[in-house]
């Protein structure tokens, strides 16, 4: 008989996943499952189009700023890992949760993990940094047509103003941290995985 | 015994404390029932106080982060184009997704399962299927030819009758009719959600219906046109589906004449794998004549009759169908149902789909089946960038209307919203 799922998804490689990610053995089992239920092409690999075809996704205003979250600098595909990497974000962060080894670096669930995630989605070009202009053009997405383009300008001016503390007309990672130090990051960006 | 052979699979893996992978269970369906309006109550919390000034908070992209990746874990739409998830493992390799060797005996098991189903039941059903088949063809044609046409009706009847009879055997399909006195009569529209294209064998197993789809060619273009000689179905060819006015037309034409069978209509347009019914097209609702809805439901548990048209073609999926172990299926005959005053033909497919929904117990979604191969129209995105403009801006410049689509949604609502400031 022998195991069909699991010659594409081999023990070790659901071990490596677990302590990168820190995701369940059956959560990983039930992803992998949905990962090669979205692979219509059965490479192994996403690529755009196969997350655009869900609906829900394709009618989220920011829909294809969260995908681009998936792939990494350049590149049109991602394989489980990746996959497995992203929604690790999302993981909910656990009270008993300590890290294992004090040598790791912070789980990917972790709230600064998590920010940099959002943060990243306003930060167009990479560059570290949220200028007016990516704020605007992200703002354009969620609102459509709806708003006028004065009004969109005056609520991105308004905002930088109240986060910009160093002055140069753009939000850095650290006073993207320090705006948000109120809001419960933790239950907001986080999904419930089932078991 | 299949029972006995899930339960030995699922003690031997809490035996051996393996994770074994639980499919959804059919409560994690209904969740969720508003997929279409990704509601956006959440984000002022209790902010129903007006601003003049708009405000925008940059924690408000979390919302929409977290719902977008909540749509790649798991959707409502892309599910529903597969095979339903079994709970217990029913001896077909095809629905299981935890292949793992956990017993001999189980092997042993499956093994022989193999063997009874290739070696006895299958080549036994084929027989049956092309005797059914060709008996169609034959009798149907020869009906036909009889000047009578009374003697022409009740023989229709007796012939379509027994050869469905037969084809149903050759699918060992069980089925339990429920609510008999419903049964759709003359001059009306019989409604169904739609799964297979056995529903149709399975519905006129009950009763005489006149069909109405396209006209294919081949084997089944044969048996099409060789119906069509002792009873009017009808066939259109793909160019003139796109015509509405037309098929309308010979519709009503059809219903209006109260000698006729009713007409069997499938209002999803495609294939759903049975765990929903999905947007119904207006078409057949505008008519205006009666509906009869019917629901069916089948129990995957000893083989699942979901087509999956992009994934098998015809042949490769009555092949699967008749090396199942059975069709076990129940049919519902609701009310029949007429359209309102003031009702509009939209509303009146949904309060149908509604009960059809009701009945069968299945999830009630208004996204449209034809997403299965097309893109879902830019119109919903928009739709989205409406509700969260009116959140920035308020109430004032986007009129009066409040947006009555605001449902909550216990698990996904914020507790005590922390949205700072």
């Amino acid at each position: 008989m022998g195991s069909r799922a699991s010659t594409l998804l081999r023990e070790e490689e659901i071990e490596e996943i677990k302590k990168e990610t820190g995701f369940s053995h059956s959560q990983i089992t039930r992803l992998y499952s949905r990962f090669t239920s979205l692979d219509k092409g059965e490479n192994g690999t996403l690529s755009r189009e196969d997350f655009q075809r869900i609906p829900e996704l394709a009618i989220n205003p920011l829909g294809d700023r969260i995908i681009n979250a998936f792939f990494p600098e350049g590149e049109d595909q991602v394989n489980f890992r990746g996959f497995m990497r992203t929604l690790a974000h999302f993981r909910p962060i656990e009270d008993n949760e300590k890290n294992k080894n004090a040598a790791a670096s912070e789980p990917l669930n972790s709230r600064t993990n998590k920010l940099l995630f959002a943060f990243r989605l306003y930060d167009l070009d990479r560059d570290d940094k949220i200028s007016r202009d990516e704020l605007l053009q992200v703002l354009r997405m969620m609102v459509g047509v709806n708003i006028s383009d004065e009004q969109l300008g005056s609520i991105a001016d308004r905002t930088i103003q109240e986060a910009d503390t160093n002055g140069d007309n753009s939000i850095s990672f650290n006073e993207f941290i320090k705006v948000l130090e109120k809001v419960d990051v933790e239950q907001k960006m986080s999904i419930r995985f089932l078991h | 015994m299949l029972l006995w052979a899930t339960l030995r699979m699922e003690m031997e893996a809490k035996e051996k404390n393996q994770q074994l992978y639980k499919p959804y269970s059919s409560g994690n369906m209904l969740k969720c029932y508003q997929s279409l309006m990704l509601i956006i109550p959440e984000l002022r919390g209790s902010a129903s106080c007006l601003h003049s000034e708009p405000e925008f908070e940059m924690a408000d992209i979390f919302y929409f982060c977290r719902r977008g990746v909540e749509s790649i874990v798991d959707d409502e739409v892309t599910k529903r184009f597969s095979a339903q998830e079994l709970e217990t493992w029913n001896l077909l390799t095809r629905s299981h997704y935890n292949f793992r060797h956990i017993s001999l005996r189980l092997t042993v098991l499956w093994g022989l399962g193999v063997l009874i189903r290739y070696g006895i039941l299958l080549p036994l059903r084929v027989t049956l299927a092309a005797t059914g088949i060709s008996l169609i063809l034959v009798l149907t044609t020869l009906v036909g030819f009889l000047p009578s046409r009374e003697l022409r009706f009740f023989l229709t009847e007796k012939v379509h009758v027994m050869c469905y009879r037969i084809c149903v055997r050759s699918l060992t399909a069980m089925i339990t009719y429920h609510n008999r006195e419903n049964k759709p009569k003359n001059g009306g529209i019989c409604v169904a959600n739609h799964t297979t294209p056995i529903d149709v064998i399975i519905l006129a197993n009950d009763g005489c219906y006149s069909l109405i789809g396209q006209a294919h060619r081949g084997l089944l273009g044969m048996v099409q046109r060789a119906m069509v000689k002792s009873s009017p179905h009808i066939w259109f060819d793909r160019s003139e589906v796109k015509d509405r006015h037309l098929v309308a037309k010979r519709l009503s034409d059809h219903v209006a004449d109260k000698t006729k069978q009713p007409i069997l209509i499938f209002p999803e347009g495609t294939c759903i794998n049975n765990t929903s019914v999905m947007m119904f097209k207006k078409g057949s609702f505008e008519i205006g004549c009666t509906v009869y809805p019917v629901a069916i439901k089948y129990d995957p548990l000893f083989g699942d009759a979901f087509w999956n048209s992009s994934k098998f073609g015809m042949v490769n999926y009555l092949l699967r169908m008749m090396s199942s172990w059975a069709i076990v299926c129940s049919v519902w005959y609701l009310p029949p149902m007429n359209r309102e005053e003031g009702e509009d033909a939209v509303q009146f497919a949904n309060r149908v789909k509604a009960a059809i929904a009701a009945q069968g117990g299945l999830v009630d979604l208004i996204w449209d089946g034809g997403l299965k191969r097309a893109k879902v129209k830019d119109a919903f995105k928009e739709e989205q960038q409406k509700l969260y403009s009116k959140v920035l801006v308020g109430e004032q410049e986007q009129g009066d209307n409040k947006s009555s689509e605001e449902n909550p949604e216990e698990d996904k609502s914020y507790h005590g919203s922390a949205n700072g400031q």
